[in-house]
C-alpha cells in the first residue's frame, strides 16, 4: 500500500508531468487562460489518463510484450516496436468512446468539456503517460495509481498556471513579452518551485 | 510556372523559420522542445528525425488528401505519422542506442508533437505533395532553430562543453569556469525560450501580442483579448 501512495505523491509532485518534463505544454499554454476552462480540461485530461494507462499497460503486457502471446502458444514473437503505434490508437479509440459515454450519460459534464475532449488524442501528457509505464515497467495496480496521479499532477499545474494568469493580464508588461513571452518565463518560475520536490526520496 | 512554383517553394521554406516560426508564434511543439534541450547531441538528433517525420509525413498524407474521408482523417494522419515515428524510432535504437536511450520517451512523443499534425492538418490536406514536403521540411528547420539555439546556450553556460567537447574550463578542472548548474535543470529552458520569444518580437514588432487590458489615464478595462 504504501508503495502506491509514494508512487502517487512522485507522480503528481516530483515527476510532475507538465513542470518537470513539460508534456501537453501546446495545450498547457494554449488554454491556461481562465481557471474555469482550465480546470475542464484539467479533469478532462484526469479521467482519460485514468482510463489509457492501464488500458494501455493490459494490451502491452497481454500481447506485445517479448513472449507476451505465450497464453496462444505462440513462442519467441516480440511485437513491442508496435508499442506506439497501439498506444496511439487506443489513446484514439478511448477518447472517442468516453465522449460518446459522456454525451449519452452525463451531458451536463460533455458540455463542459466540450472541444477540449477530442483535442486530448494529441496531447503529448496522454501518451507519454503510457509510454512512461512501458519504459518504467509497471504493473497493472501500478499503472492505475500512475494514470491517477500523472493526470491530477497535470490538472493540478495547469489550474495554478490559470490562477497566476489570470491577475497577470492587469501588470504592465514590456510590449515583445506580452502574452507568449511571460507565460513562459511564469511557467519557468512554477517549474522552478516544483523543483522543490525534487529532493524527496521515497 | 516555374519561377511561381520557386517563389511558393521559397516561401514555404524560408518563412517558418522567423516570421512564422512553430514555436516562438504558432506555439507548435514545445514539449519535446523543452525536454530534450539540455545537450546538443540529443537536440540534434531530435531535431533531425522531426523535420524527417514533418516532411515524410506531410508528402505522404499529401498524396492521399483526396481519398480520405474528411470524418477518419485524424485517425489515417495519425497512422501515417506513428509508422513513421516506429521506422525513426527503430533506426536510432539500432544506430545510435545511447542516444536513443537519453531521449527516452520523446522520440515517440513525436507522434503527438502538433508540428507534425499541424502542418499535416492545415497544409498538407491542402496542397499538393512536393509543396507539402518542403514546408514541412521549413517548419522542421524552423523548430531545429529554437531547439539548437536553446541547447546551444544550456550545454555551454550549463556544462562548459559543446557536442561533449570541452569550451570552457571548469574551475574543478583548474580553469576559470564555474558551470551554472540552473541552465542544466528544466526550468530554465522556459527562461530561455521565454526570452528568444522576446528578442524576437522586439526585433519583429508585428508578431507581438496585445496586452489585454492596457493602463490609461481614465481607468477603464478594454475586455476580450487578442
Amino acid at each position: 500500500m504504501e508503495a502506491y501512495i509514494s508512487l502517487f505523491i512522485k507522480a503528481v509532485f516530483i515527476e510532475n508531468l507538465a513542470l518537470s518534463f513539460f508534456l501537453g505544454m501546446c495545450t498547457f499554454i494554449a488554454v491556461s487562460k481562465k481557471i474555469s476552462t482550465a480546470m475542464g480540461l484539467g479533469i478532462a485530461v484526469m479521467m482519460v489518463q485514468i482510463i489509457t494507462v492501464p488500458a494501455n499497460n493490459f494490451i502491452y503486457h497481454a500481447l506485445l510484450k517479448e513472449d507476451a502471446l505465450s497464453w496462444m502458444g505462440i513462442k519467441g514473437v516480440d511485437l513491442s516496436f508496435l508499442a506506439l503505434l497501439s498506444c496511439i490508437g487506443v489513446i484514439a479509440a478511448l477518447v472517442q468512446i468516453l465522449e460518446m459515454i459522456l454525451d449519452k450519460f452525463f451531458p451536463a459534464l460533455y458540455h463542459a468539456l466540450g472541444i477540449f475532449l477530442p483535442l486530448i488524442t494529441v496531447n503529448c501528457a496522454i501518451l507519454a503517460g503510457s509510454l512512461f509505464m512501458i519504459e518504467r515497467d509497471y504493473n497493472l495496480p501500478e499503472s492505475v495509481v500512475y494514470g491517477v496521479g500523472s493526470g491530477f499532477g497535470w490538472a493540478l499545474a495547469i489550474t495554478v498556471m490559470a490562477g497566476v494568469r489570470e491577475k497577470l493580464k492587469y501588470s504592465d508588461i514590456p510590449a515583445g513579452l506580452q502574452g507568449l513571452g511571460i507565460t513562459f518565463i511564469t511557467a519557468g518560475l512554477m517549474s522552478l518551485g516544483f523543483m522543490a520536490f525534487s529532493g524527496i526520496q521515497l | 510556372m516555374s519561377e511561381i512554383l520557386n517563389d511558393e517553394t521559397k516561401k514555404v521554406l524560408i518563412e517558418p523559420l522567423v516570421d512564422n516560426n512553430p514555436i516562438t508564434l504558432q506555439v507548435l511543439g514545445i514539449c519535446s522542445a523543452l525536454a530534450v534541450t539540455s545537450q546538443m547531441s540529443t537536440s540534434l538528433i531530435m531535431a533531425l528525425a522531426l523535420t524527417l517525420v514533418t516532411a515524410c509525413s506531410s508528402a505522404a498524407i499529401s498524396a492521399i488528401r483526396n481519398h480520405i474521408p474528411g470524418s477518419i482523417r485524424i485517425i489515417v494522419q495519425m497512422t501515417i505519422i506513428a509508422s513513421l515515428v516506429i521506422v525513426v524510432d527503430q533506426i536510432l535504437k539500432a544506430f545510435a542506442y545511447e542516444i536513443s536511450k537519453q531521449l527516452s520517451v520523446f522520440v515517440g512523443l513525436i507522434i503527438t508533437n502538433c508540428i507534425v499534425m499541424g502542418r499535416a492538418e492545415g497544409y498538407a490536406m491542402k496542397n499538393p505533395p512536393l509543396a507539402s514536403f518542403i514546408d514541412g521540411i521549413g517548419n522542421g528547420l524552423g523548430y531545429s532553430l529554437i531547439l539548437i539555439a536553446v541547447s546551444f546556450i544550456r550545454e555551454s553556460l550549463g556544462s562548459g562543453k559543446l557536442l561533449g567537447i570541452e569550451v570552457f574550463k571548469l574551475t574543478k578542472d583548474g580553469g576559470w569556469y564555474d558551470p551554472n548548474g540552473l541552465m542544466l535543470l528544466p526550468p530554465s529552458a522556459f527562461f530561455i525560450i521565454g526570452l528568444i520569444i522576446w528578442a524576437v518580437r522586439q526585433w519583429k514588432p508585428k508578431q507581438a501580442e496585445a496586452a489585454d487590458f492596457k493602463i490609461l489615464s481614465i481607468a477603464h478595462g478594454e475586455g476580450g483579448h487578442h
